[in-house]
């Protein structure tokens, strides 16, 4: 503790340890970024290599198959980045969703007391969270195109849906002057119209589901555990029903030792989405790809995707953080 | 997968090579090739034809035949080549940071890469150009009756833009499903996710003749939509070496023109009274000092996988499982484009 007789000299002193080995710290490490920021272009200009971010202003050149936006070949690279962008947020999102609902659900199941149901939720989170997502992909991916049938004998399991190896299309509501429901139908060798979920999508989505929510689960039922016998004791002595103790002391406390560990999950989640590049689904690493080799700029198109992960990263956990620090108990460390 | 995502750093991990190494010097990789006693040959991680591991790890192609003659015509030894396997989107930065000596990795020589990635393509060794492979089942014939067709086609290539204008030219709509993995793209065409498989017309035969169920239900269509001019490539700025990767390829195709084989390249170095084939096999006037090698250099590059008609058929040609024809990999005077500058 410092205290507040101690003389001037002192002061400064303690002022000048702190800070000094800080601002130390800082020069190095900015001048650090420098040197190597510096060498990279002085190497590639050395090596003849052309360097800048010019080139996003390009046309890009090459299509995509699956797009949140109007884009043709013809509109700019940084677009084509835009809409891989999009696609990764596209299925990182949901899938974070489902991932919580699914993940709850079989931490639940796993603290049940039907041992077939217990058993059936160990064996699962066991399988899944043990084999390497990129075998999983891969798995459901080949798995799903060989046992849906090709576009033309599309399966119809309800009016105005169509399930193929194209993909599950679904009636769209379209408003073009009058609003109509716009059914997809077989046109060329494809389906055209309504709303397309492509089986590399489905893949994805179902993948990283899969694999966060296993890891999830084990966070719910180690938060659910973590919360001490006598506190539910002293709620049945009040007189509560189990589904109050769950609603009111069960699961605030849970809460605080789940929250945490989730932000990682959804962090690994959006970031284990780059592996959809391996069944040909458009995400931002498999446009940052193509981008890379039609204009050589591997440099450039890789720190791109970096910081476009960084930011998502950050904003993932910047907004988990902020909901932990309501559901934390008010007033404690 | 460890391997593959190491696979999948491995451009970053070049990209911070040229992070944190000195500025390179430009230069005699000749003299880095002979200390290190071996030419570091980047290839293609399989393409049927062009490079591609057996079982043994023994490599085969027409793209591995040129780093082997090169080999043989620096080195003295055919063997004394290290295959650094390298996929679509890694060639170039392994080209620019060092890691390989030359590229022959069934690469077009494009004016974008030629002029702005730091690298020069010495010649060409194989013509090849886009085209579709389908199912037959499917009764198209030509490429223009593919509206609305899901293609497959692998990322890091010029097919992905060839795809594009072509179709965009035709006003007709068609959905790219771009795998990074060659094996993931066939694959999924072969268990029919796609209508149609796009790439170069050799790969198209590799993938038909080797991968396909039944090599028969599948038809290549007559439209060649690109010119895919395959060229070996090497660092901007050693015009040595750059004169020894050009000068190899244009020895074995004087060869054939010359009616010099692997089989009889010994006897005509004894007995051949032509001025040309002298020339060629350092019997005559030394080439090879011009080019900073012995006068034998030709010799070796031929005696080590023929000529290049006899590694045109060995690979891709009549003796190979691709059995495509020579076309406009012939030479000049049968028909053929191949047209190897004279040797004197």
């Amino acid at each position: 503790m410092d205290s507040p007789h101690a003389p001037a000299g002192a002061k400064l002193r303690k002022a000048l340890r702190q800070w000094i080995p800080q601002i130390l710290l800082l020069a190095a490490a900015l001048g650090l970024l420098w040197w190597l920021g510096h060498n990279v272009l002085e190497n590639m200009r050395a090596r003849g290599i052309q360097a800048g971010f010019g080139f996003l202003k390009e046309p890009a050149g090459f299509e995509i198959g699956e797009s949140l936006l109007d884009y043709t070949p013809s509109q700019a690279i940084w677009r084509a980045f835009l809409v891989g962008l999009l696609n990764t947020i596209r299925v990182a999102l949901p899938a974070i969703v489902l991932a919580t609902i699914l993940g709850t659900l079989i931490g639940l199941g796993r603290l049940s007391q039907q041992s077939g149901l217990r058993a059936a939720c160990g064996v699962l989170v066991e399988s899944l969270r043990n084999i390497p997502l990129l075998l999983q992909l891969l798995l459901c991916y080949f798995v799903l195109t060989s046992l849906l049938p090709e576009a033309s004998t599309a399966w119809h399991p309800l009016p105005g849906v169509m399930l193929s190896q194209s993909g599950l299309f679904l009636p769209a509501w379209r408003c073009e002057g009058a609003c109509h429901w716009e059914l997809p139908r077989l046109e060329g060798f494809g389906i055209e119209g309504g709303f397309a979920l492509t089986p590399e999508y489905l893949a994805v989505l179902i993948t990283l589901t899969l694999y966060a929510a296993v890891f999830i689960a084990e966070i719910v039922r180690g938060g659910i555990q973590s919360v001490s016998i006598g506190k539910i004791n002293a709620a049945r002595a009040l007189g509560m029903k189990p589904t109050q103790i769950l609603r009111y002391i069960v699961l605030p406390l849970a809460l605080r030792a789940i929250v945490p560990a989730l932000t990682n999950q959804y962090l690994n989640l959006t970031k284990n989405s780059s592996l959809a590049v391996a069944v040909g689904y458009p995400d931002i690493v498999s446009v940052a790809n193509t981008s890379l080799n039609q204009s050589g700029r591997a440099f450039e198109c890789i720190v791109i995707v970096m910081l476009i992960y960084l930011c998502l990263s950050l904003l993932t956990a910047l907004l988990m953080n902020l909901y932990n620090t309501r559901v934390a108990l008010k007033g404690s460390q | 997968m460890i391997s593959t995502s190491l696979r999948r750093l491995l451009p970053l991990a070049l990209a911070l090579g040229a992070l944190t190494s000195p500025a390179a010097h430009a230069g005699k990789t000749i003299d880095a090739i002979k200390q290190r006693g071996s030419v570091q040959c980047g290839v293609s991680s399989g393409v049927a034809g062009f490079s591609l591991p057996d079982s043994q790890g023994h490599w085969s192609g027409l793209d591995v035949d040129v780093c082997r003659a090169i080999a043989a015509a620096v080195l003295g030894d055919a063997n004394k080549v290290a295959f650094v396997p390298l996929n679509s989107q890694q060639r170039f930065s392994a080209l620019q940071s060092g890691e390989v000596d030359l590229l022959a990795r069934n690469t077009s020589w494009t004016l974008t890469r030629d002029a702005s990635l730091g690298l020069s393509f010495t010649g060409v060794t194989y013509y090849d150009g886009q085209g579709f492979l389908v199912p037959k089942k499917l009764k198209v014939t030509s490429a223009k009756q593919l509206k609305n067709a899901e293609i497959c086609v692998q990322s890091g290539t010029t097919n992905e833009k060839n795809l594009a204008d072509y179709f965009r030219n035709l006003n007709i709509k068609v959905k790219p499903v771009v795998f990074e993995g060659f094996e993931a793209s066939f694959k999924a065409f072969f268990a029919g996710r796609c209508q149609a498989y796009t790439t170069d017309i050799s790969g198209l035969a590799g993938i038909r003749n080797k991968e396909a169920p039944k090599p028969d239900d599948y038809v290549i269509l007559p439209e060649v939509i690109s010119k895919e001019p395959l060229s070996p490539a090497v660092r901007r700025g050693d015009d040595e070496w750059f004169a020894i990767v050009r000068w190899v390829p244009f020895a074995l195709i004087e060869a054939e023109e010359y009616g010099i084989t692997r089989a009889n390249v010994d006897s005509l170095r004894a007995s051949s009274k032509d001025p040309g084939i002298q020339r060629l096999l350092g019997t005559g006037e030394d080439s090879g000092k011009l080019l900073g090698l012995d006068r034998d250099w030709a010799y070796r590059a031929i005696k080590a996988g023929g000529n290049y008609g006899e590694i045109f058929s060995r690979n891709v040609g009549p003796d190979s499982v691709l059995k495509l024809p020579r076309g406009l990999n012939n030479l000049w005077n049968k028909g053929g484009i191949l047209y190897a500058p004279p040797i004197r």
